[in-house]
């Protein structure tokens, strides 16, 4: 297993977002995180990306624990996140917004950074017929493909993405998630959270329901996809 | 204007490196050519542009922490009197060493004290942070008011001068011009000596400020385009996405507050050098705000910006001092009318005039791509 949380919990104040949930993430594997507003799903994530305290619990990744890890040493470690509104930086251009999500890496000048860069500017060729362009002027498709790109020059084996499907056109949703496929057929793990149940589920091999702050269902994505009450709770479906 | 920057950027390297050492030239000059209309009537010129070197390093160092870092410091002067008090203290008041040795002491001092002030402040943001170094300035000044080993409200006199070189005659004498009406003389009995720190002749200290700010400039340049600058900036314009690049935020924004308090220090050991003499009253709340002041009028974030901000805040209220105190209500009034018309300073970094186009350029831009969805589709 790449990721292991264990029992996790997390406040806002007294507030519990996120009560005692535990799943895993497969090496190799896109897994998924869906629910509905308010779930639990971005703090997840956030906790995953050490920006919220853990209460309680434990987060191991690749067999060492990083539960009370800072932000930058998961980075390090190979953890790097597409947050929830994209957040690129406005100001900068998008190779800048590139160079920062490198951030960690000391490699600037050597092939194997130029390789990442180009695999990047392959994956989203609408980034590079923007390259010197701010990434504040851009549209939000292009700025979700900004973060996303951003996250993986990290090089991270682990990609955690939060909604990258939030205020799309269906087609261009459609693009993003062939994208994240082919992501992970390079070899990156995926954790994606996401709202577009029918989408993730779909991009899936393991989904986990969040209701709550809890984990309420567990299963491969396909068979997810095919339940009846899943279905009508998250799919659209009738009963 | 950005016309006269592209076509000055065409220019060969070898122009464009003469032009600056022109203009180099020219500053260091400027009070021995005493040109008409910009030297100050009844003031020592030399004096004022000392003082507005000050101003400038004071302001290159307040641009780290507010313009690229994006922290409100309301205290700076705290900084600017550590460095000073230090300087004092160690020249005259309770010690006697020169000054080339007391100034890295007050620098570290004053560096020491950004960081006992910034690690456990900094992990606010925003507002209290304001709130915080307000309080940090004020301090300072109260400390310095009410203990006796600091000279209480009397203060400390006979701070060390810089060493001249060549002794009290100096190397060699520079004369100044004279502007007669319509000729222009070489004034054989108005001179300079050269590198004598004395009590009249103030342009020494004034070319002495020059070079440290120079000096600065390039520093500042170095460590804008370092990866320690891109920090700076990410973490200004987003404080959690810097966070899950991997910047240790807090980290950098500690040192934006050392490096900043680095400069104010040296800035006050040095304006305590010249003055002679220090009391808290040169260290009154009032300065934080001229120096934010000076930031902000010239556009944060551009150093360039931030040292005509200097010049302006530093150098018109001594131009204009026949005007009296009215020259305040024009300053003031001038203020206004800058926030008015140019809110970003005059002269905004490139990036704050690309996030102003951001807004309209974002609307075009949303309804074109709207339309080429649906062509894909």
């Amino acid at each position: 297993m790449l990721l292991e949380v264990e029992g996790l919990c997390v406040n806002y104040g007294h507030i519990e977002a996120i009560r005692d949930i535990s799943f895993s993430v497969p090496e190799g594997s896109v897994t998924t995180l869906i629910g509905a507003n308010g779930a639990g799903k971005t703090t997840t994530l956030k906790t995953l990306s050490g920006i919220r305290k853990v209460r309680a619990g434990s987060v191991k990744f690749d067999g060492k624990d990083i539960t009370h890890a800072a932000p930058y040493e998961r980075v390090k470690l190979g953890i790097s996140q597409s947050p929830e509104g994209r957040r690129c930086f406005v100001g900068m251009s998008v190779r800048e917004n590139l160079d920062m999500g490198a951030f960690v890496r000391n490699d600037r000048k050597s092939k194997a950074y130029q390789e990442d860069m180009d695999r990047v500017l392959t994956l989203f060729p609408r980034l590079s017929e923007r390259i010197n362009q701010s990434a504040g002027t851009m549209s939000g498709g292009e700025q979700q493909m900004l973060a996303i790109g951003r996250a993986l020059m990290a090089r991270p084996r682990l990609l955690l993405l939060d909604e990258p499907s939030m205020g799309l056109a269906p087609k261009l949703i459609a693009q993003i998630f062939s994208i994240i496929k082919e992501i992970n057929a390079q070899g990156t793990t995926v954790l994606l959270v996401e709202q577009n149940a029918a989408q993730a589920l779909k991009a899936a091999d393991d989904a986990h329901i969040l209701e709550t702050g809890e984990i309420v269902r567990s299963g491969k994505g396909s068979e997810l996809a095919g339940d009846d009450s899943v279905k009508a709770a998250y799919l659209g479906g009738d009963i | 204007m950005s016309k006269l920057k592209l076509s000055l950027s065409k220019l060969p390297k070898p122009v464009k490196i003469a032009m600056w050492v022109l203009l180099a030239i020219l500053a260091y000059a400027l009070p021995l050519l005493e040109p008409p209309f910009i030297t100050t009537p009844g003031v020592d010129f030399g004096g004022v542009l000392f003082v507005v070197t000050m101003y400038m390093l004071v302001a290159l160092g307040l641009n780290i922490v507010v313009g690229y870092a994006g922290l409100l410091d309301l205290g700076y002067v705290g900084f600017y009197a550590v460095g000073a008090y230090t300087a004092a203290i160690l020249t005259s008041f309770h010690a006697n060493w020169p000054l080339l040795f007391a100034l890295p002491i007050a620098v570290l001092a004053s560096t020491i004290s950004g960081v006992l002030l910034g690690a456990p402040t900094l992990r606010v943001r925003g507002d209290y942070l304001a709130i915080v170094t307000l309080g940090f300035g004020e301090i300072i000044r109260l400390v310095a008011v009410n203990t006796e080993w600091l000279g209480e409200r009397k203060g400390i006199s006979n701070v060390a001068r810089p060493p001249s070189v060549g002794g009290t005659e100096g190397l060699f004498e520079i004369p100044h011009l004279y502007w007669g009406d319509g000729t222009v003389l070489i004034d054989t009995q108005d001179t300079t000596k050269f590198l004598v720190f004395g009590v009249l002749d103030q342009i020494p200290y004034y070319w002495l400020g020059l070079t440290v700010v120079i000096i600065m400039l390039f520093a500042d340049y170095l460590i804008k385009n370092s990866r320690v600058g891109r920090a700076w900036e990410a973490t200004r314009e987003d404080e959690d996405a810097a966070e899950l690049m991997g910047v240790p935020t807090f980290r950098f924004k500690l040192l934006a507050f050392a490096t900043g308090a680095f400069i104010g220090g040296l800035a006050g050991a040095l304006y305590a050098s010249r003055q002679n003499f220090i009391n808290p009253d040169s260290f009154l709340l009032l300065f934080s705000i001229l120096f934010l002041a000076a930031v902000v009028v010239g556009g944060q974030g551009n150093r360039w910006g931030v040292l005509v901000g200097a010049t302006l805040v530093a150098y018109l209220p001594q131009r204009f001092r026949e005007f009296d105190d009215f020259r305040v209500l024009v300053f003031g009034l001038a203020l206004v009318a800058l926030a008015i018309l140019r809110p970003e300073g005059l002269f905004p970094p490139r990036r704050t005039v690309r996030a102003k186009q951001l807004e309209q350029e974002l609307e075009e831009l949303e309804v074109g791509t709207d339309g080429e969805e649906k062509a894909h589709a």
